[in-house]
């Protein structure tokens, strides 16, 4: 994608974003482990697993993508 | 405080928490950021409009998708499937896929050979200034009326789910669009979109995720449906449609298979700059070929987030939805069935995520509008009309121009749409007055090489003026005029869209063929790159059997066929 330009891949900026996101709502999801939100299926720490999930992809891109120095 | 920034109003679906906040907040950071870091690389005509034109086949296929997965998908078409049930799924897959494949496969390399900067300046090219300056000011005139519906869509989900005033939504979601766009051009457009994808995706499959969850699956989802509205069919897409009164669309096979699936989809997914020009940065001529193709299977799976939730709408709210054009307070309309389900779902944290990913959605549908606009009106209607002879920097400048002036259009066109009842119903109607007669102009124009000038414009000029007669008629007098165009009285506003469609193209061709036969053809050597017969396109025997685009598109199909299979 970047032969001309030498821009940073997008795809490094997907895996920040993911990254950033999965760190958040991981700890929201510990946090309110035992103080469930009032939403429904609430009891299956949805935050918690999605939030894992998004951290690991994030943090994938984040090392495949990263800047290199020329 | 003046009206335009009162922000909090009463009524709120959910109140957002601090990791909500900070989740949204750094959303808005991270595209200006990169808006900033692309201004440095958009220097040029081709860097600012198309994106330097060195883009991989993964990353011009998820633009190009995720360019159709804004506000429409995701409110409209869910409101859409809560509405008419899984017969909205048919826009996604015979309503998409095979005019994606046929994109790749037969027209991208025309587009591509001929280098244009867009589907006008191909017009230009196979015809002459007339049919090409027709289309870019009927495109501009869209482009900026569909980035209104992005604005007001956007607007509408601030409304509901966070009580958020939609003058403010749509202030400052305009401005943020207007900074990373003008400064980094395409290259903003499509990286936009790709982190959009992403989010879309990660923001709203743990709905169906969790409703299946709930429901106990397919079959449990089903039933739920048919306890809560006993004796209508929502969950079959063929089934239905041997009658129009079988369905709550009010359609028939013949509205779906030929005013969908073979004009107004194939004119969409074909002549829709806002697409084509996604796919026209690839770097090369099999990456523009494998580009919508890599795009239609993600296409194919779109309904998971979109049509699904508004299934389960049907089958687990407590309350009913209603049409926007009669509620009474307390009720919502079908276009709010997705934010409902967000927050029926999604506690702190994953409520910012969905959150996100619907504003992502609006802005990158806003982004892509507004950059299509700059490089419509820049190269077919400032540069051949206005000012042939200026340096590039300058065109580069009057893009950047362009889209800030397009954005304060499209805020007067988002104040606009809030007059229609229906989202879905309105941008249907506009891609039938100008796509569906442009699909017959570009398709005619590419395969048979006697279509003369005059009668690429006035076929065009035909079908164009055929639709808006038609849409015009059936909202002043719809007893009288949707049983004669849309063939049914039970014809609802889908339906009525797809055979006005289908009505304009059929009349687009019938005045193109008859005008070329009184006309005189345009010599061949003048229409080599131009016309299939006349153009010697690059096969792929060099190419191992799995790189092939001609394989994949076919996996594609087949994997297409399957699906009606399985949701007859």
């Amino acid at each position: 994608m970047t032969e001309k330009h030498h821009i940073i891949p997008v795809w490094f900026f997907v895996g920040v974003l993911l990254l950033v996101y999965g760190v958040m709502i991981f700890i929201t999801g510990l946090t309110e482990w035992s103080n469930l939100p009032d939403t429904v299926l609430a009891d299956k720490h949805a935050s918690v697993w999605w939030g894992a999930l998004l951290t690991v992809l994030g943090a994938v891109y984040c090392l495949s993508f990263r800047p290199k120095k020329s | 405080m003046t009206p335009l920034f009162a922000v909090f109003v009463a009524e709120r679906l959910v109140h957002l928490s601090g990791v909500d906040l900070a989740i949204i907040a750094f959303y808005f950071l991270l595209v200006l950021a990169i808006g900033f870091y692309l201004k440095r690389f958009a220097n040029t005509g081709e860097d600012f409009f198309l994106a330097g034109r060195e883009m991989t086949a993964w990353v011009a296929g998820l633009a190009f998708v995720s360019a159709n997965l804004g506000s429409l998908e995701l409110l409209g078409w869910a409101g859409s499937a809560y509405q008419y049930g899984i017969l909205a799924a048919h826009w996604y897959w015979i309503g998409a896929i095979p005019a994606m494949v046929f994109l790749g496969l037969v027209m991208m390399p025309f587009y591509y050979i001929c280098k244009t900067h867009s589907v006008p300046g191909y017009l230009k090219l196979r015809y002459g200034s007339e049919a090409s300056a027709l289309s870019g000011i009927t495109f501009a005139v869209m482009t900026i009326l569909m980035s209104g519906v992005n604005m007001y869509a956007m607007a509408v989900v601030m409304k509901v789910v966070l009580g958020w005033n939609i003058n403010f939504s749509i202030w400052v979601s305009s401005l943020t669009v207007g900074v990373y766009v003008a400064a980094g051009g395409l290259f903003s457009a499509i990286f936009n979109e790709v982190l959009q994808f992403f989010l879309i995706w990660f923001g709203a499959l743990l709905i169906p995720i969790l409703g299946m969850v709930e429901t106990n699956g397919w079959s449990g989802m089903v039933a739920r449906i048919h306890q809560n509205f006993p004796g209508q069919d929502f969950t079959h897409m063929w089934a239905p449609l041997g009658s129009f009164s079988h369905n709550p669309m009010g359609i028939n096979w013949i509205g779906i298979v030929f005013g969908l699936g073979a004009v107004q989809s194939m004119g969409y997914w074909t002549t829709d700059f806002l697409v084509v020009q996604r796919v026209l940065s690839a770097k090369d001529i099999r990456s523009a070929k494998m580009a919508p193709i890599i795009g239609s299977y993600f296409k194919m799976a779109v309904p998971l987030i979109v049509i699904l939730p508004g299934l389960l709408g049907r089958a687990v709210l407590p309350m009913h939805l209603y049409p926007a054009s009669s509620l009474q307070a307390g009720q919502h309309s079908f276009n709010e069935v997705l934010p409902l389900m967000l927050a029926r779902y999604c506690g702190p944290g994953l409520l910012g995520l969905g959150i996100t990913a619907l504003v992502a959605g609006f802005m990158a549908g806003m982004a892509g509008n507004v950059s299509a606009f700059a490089t419509v009106w820049t190269y077919d209607i400032y540069r051949p009309y206005l000012n042939k002879t200026a340096a590039d920097q300058h065109y580069v400048s009057m893009g950047r121009w362009c889209t800030i002036i397009g954005l304060f259009i499209s805020i007067g066109t988002a104040y606009f749409v809030m007059r229609f009842a229906s989202i879905m119903d309105y941008v249907q109607a506009l891609f039938g007055f100008f796509i569906a007669p442009l699909f017959g102009t570009v398709l005619l124009g590419m395969l048979w090489k006697r279509v003369t000038r005059w009668a690429g414009f006035w076929g065009l000029l035909a079908g164009t003026t055929a639709s808006v007669t038609m849409f015009s008629l059936m909202k002043i007098d719809p007893v009288r005029w949707v049983p004669v165009f849309a063939r049914s009285p039970l014809a609802q506003g889908l339906a009525q869209d797809m055979f006005q469609s289908l009505w304009s193209c059929v009349t687009c061709v019938v005045v193109t063929v008859l005008v070329t036969l009184v006309t005189k053809p345009r010599p061949d050597q003048e229409l080599v790159g131009l016309v299939y017969s006349l153009t010697p396109i690059a096969h792929e025997e060099h190419a191992s059997f799995w790189h092939r685009p001609l394989v994949w598109g076919i996996v594609a199909l087949v994997l297409l066929v399957i699906l009606q299979i399985i949701f007859w």
